[in-house]
């Protein structure tokens, strides 16, 4: 059955701007992800739930060219264990998210792994590789330098890696169970700390969910406001992976040259919202403070400044001999391979992956931006580097843009709680890609489940194929090129 | 090559001096006056993520920006524990990194310091203690000075750390 006659057969649900929800039966379960996989869609995220009383659900968002399809599978059990198909066939990317779910709801699917991703309890079983010559190399969970936590185990002959395997969940906190102790109105600021470099992408994720199930019309200068944040939070981490990389290459000039272009951003963003980042800012209802029309100015020339330099920086890089070497073909990424392993964001971008939420399905103020789709085939550094310089400017036009015709009136409007067991999702494109935000409300303006989304779940796999063939010391390039969450994915 | 000689010399020099102690950072104990002393004005910091949600590593990174210049204060950031004298720890301390970071502590030679840095070091954060997660850094490790924010700015954590060294008044 073709993805559309799905499409036309589910109910809407509140949030972003296309959204569907479809309860299937398990044989449905799996005809649903095939079709949306024929149909060139991918799977986006999967969780599940249990009720005290023992029934359990599992949900598959999926993301395809007609919207955000959420597959509900209905588990009625009665408390035994229970079972579901599967997806990992078709969607290598839901092997962990299922492994994930069993860990936090006890509901299995049908993946043969068994092991658990995110309870540590036993010591985890790496998959060994047997040879003349080949040795391990364990790396973490406390790394040498300034990162998060997580384990990377490569098996490699010489310095040639024959497979890397990750283990990550070393900062795995309880975040969906302590959502469930939040008020709803409250939930954007733990939202906001699933990976706090993406805050204002997850605070609007979860905003825009609230707002959908309580009928909530976002004032324009909100929406406007949390676009000219969301961008200002893509162009600062751009910067700083720009520096990182340039550093990571051999070439100290770049770090010391982004890192400062970056700190000029944020005390630019500083002084017109008062925070350097921007936890907080995205409530519900709006945002949390206004801009006057002079710091609007001032900011819109801080971001200019900026951008005037990156483009020069740029130059600088694309000349250099030695960084142009580290940067072309390390760590490369096929668009046959990101395709097959559904890699999201920037690094699918970088892989020809033309997918862009704030393009594709766009809510306001991106509705009217026209916001360029940055996209290239390489797939190594060097394609995910340029991804990064074409964003960082188009997102400082769009900052420029967007400030220079701030609508009058409202930053914030009250929103109430919605009515219990109402279901809203969220969707923003983060600057690592688009984020999800699945959010069930409960009695009396409680959260009854409230599941979030990176798109680095889709992506770690895919830096473990990146790798291959690579040498061991290019690895840190190769990572920070991707660089992923982990405290957005440990949940 | 000349376009890089000229970017370094039109940019100059932008490091700020750093800021003075606070005492009001000082939580646990009063630190052996001959501290600065026997390690001079070198301090050699590893940081340790316990379970943050990365807010507080942007900060520690852009103390290493040309603004705050960390290692021109004679500061700097070690790869391994056994090179340290302070720990910087971030997060709240989550069930799957007790065991890594008490290692890392018990890697570092005496006298140890320890920073616990934003509001999840300091109080568990929105967090708080659940079974996943077993609170502030203080909960796990001795902790020296505590530095609250979300994220604490660059210059509140320069400050910590330089109240973890100084003396007492």
């Amino acid at each position: 059955m073709p993805l559309k006659r799905w499409w036309d057969g589910a109910h809407k649900i509140a949030g972003a701007s296309s959204v569907r929800g479809l309860g299937v039966g398990a044989e449905q379960w799996l005809q649903v992800a095939s079709d949306v996989a024929d149909s060139g869609g991918v799977l986006h995220t999967l969780w599940a739930s249990r009720e005290p009383a023992g029934d359990a659900a599992v949900y598959g968002a999926y993301l395809t060219d007609l919207g955000v399809l959420v597959a509900e599978l209905a588990l009625p059990c009665g408390g035994e264990s229970v079972c579901y198909p599967g997806l990992e066939d078709i969607f290598p990317a839901a092997s962990r998210l299922q492994r994930a779910a069993f860990d936090l709801s006890g509901v299995r699917s049908s993946d043969p792994d068994l092991r658990p991703w995110l309870n540590h309890d036993a010591p985890y079983e790496f998959v060994r590789v047997d040879g003349e010559g080949v040795h391990e190399i364990g790396v973490g969970p406390v790394h040498a330098g300034i990162i998060e936590p997580g384990h990377f185990r490569f098996s490699v002959v010489g310095e040639k890696v024959l497979r890397l395997e990750e283990h990550l969940g070393y900062v795995h906190k309880g975040l969906e169970q302590r959502f469930t102790q939040l008020p709803i109105l409250q939930g954007h600021r733990l939202a906001a700390r699933v990976s706090g470099d993406s805050a204002v992408a997850f605070s609007w994720a979860y905003c825009q969910a609230l707002e959908g199930m309580s009928g909530c019309a976002l004032p324009p200068r909100a929406a406007w406001l949390r676009a000219v944040c969301l961008e200002l939070e893509r162009l600062a981490n751009h910067l700083g992976d720009l520096g990182a990389l340039g550093n990571d290459a051999g070439f100290a000039f770049g770090l010391a040259q982004f890192s400062r272009l970056k700190e000029d951003l944020l005390r630019a963003v500083s002084a017109a919202f008062g925070r350097r980042y921007l936890f907080d800012m995205v409530v519900p209802g709006g945002m949390a403070v206004d801009v006057s029309t002079q710091a609007a100015h001032a900011l819109a020339d801080g971001v200019r400044a900026v951008c005037t330099e990156t483009i020069e920086l740029r130059g600088i890089y694309d000349e250099h001999e030695g960084v142009r070497d580290r940067f072309t073909g390390a760590g490369c990424l096929t668009p046959e391979l990101a395709a097959r392993l559904g890699v999201l964001g920037l690094a699918g971008r970088a892989s020809g992956q033309a997918r862009d939420a704030r393009v594709d399905l766009p809510c306001a103020p991106y509705t009217e931006l026209a916001v360029a789709k940055i996209v290239q085939q390489g797939g190594d550094v060097a394609a995910r580097v340029a991804v990064r310089f074409e964003e960082a400017q188009e997102s400082g036009r769009l900052v420029r843009r967007l400030l220079a015709a701030l609508p009058a009136g409202e930053h914030a409007v009250t929103v109430a709680a919605p009515a219990a067991d109402a279901i809203g999702v969220g969707l923003i494109e983060g600057w690592r890609g688009p984020v999800l935000v699945a959010l069930q409300a409960g009695p009396e303006g409680s959260i009854r489940r409230c599941h979030a989304h990176d798109p680095s779940w889709q992506n770690w796999p895919a830096l473990e194929y990146a790798i291959l063939g690579n040498i061991v010391p290019d690895f840190p390039l190769i990572n920070k090129s991707f660089n992923l969450t982990y405290s957005g994915v440990d949940l | 090559m000349l376009k890089t000689l000229r970017k370094i010399a039109s940019v100059g020099l932008v490091s700020e001096l750093p800021p003075g102690p606070e005492e009001l950072l000082r939580v646990r104990r009063a630190l052996d006056e001959r501290i600065v002393a026997v390690l001079g004005r070198a301090l050699c910091i590893r940081h340790v993520d316990a379970g943050s949600c990365n807010g507080c590593e942007l900060e520690i990174h852009a103390l290493g920006n040309p603004y705050y210049n960390l290692e021109g204060c004679n500061i700097r950031f070690v790869a391994s524990p056994r090179h340290a004298d302070l720990l910087l720890v971030t997060g709240p301390v989550v069930k799957n990194m007790e065991a890594p970071l008490q290692r890392v502590y018990a890697a570092v030679p005496h006298p140890k310091l320890v920073v616990a840095l934003g509001d999840c070091g300091c109080t568990g954060g929105m967090l708080g203690e659940c079974p996943a997660s077993l609170g502030r850094v203080s909960n796990v490790i001795p902790v020296d000075v505590a530095v609250p924010g979300c994220p604490p700015s660059p210059v509140r954590i320069l400050q910590g750390i330089v109240t973890a060294i100084s003396p007492p008044v």
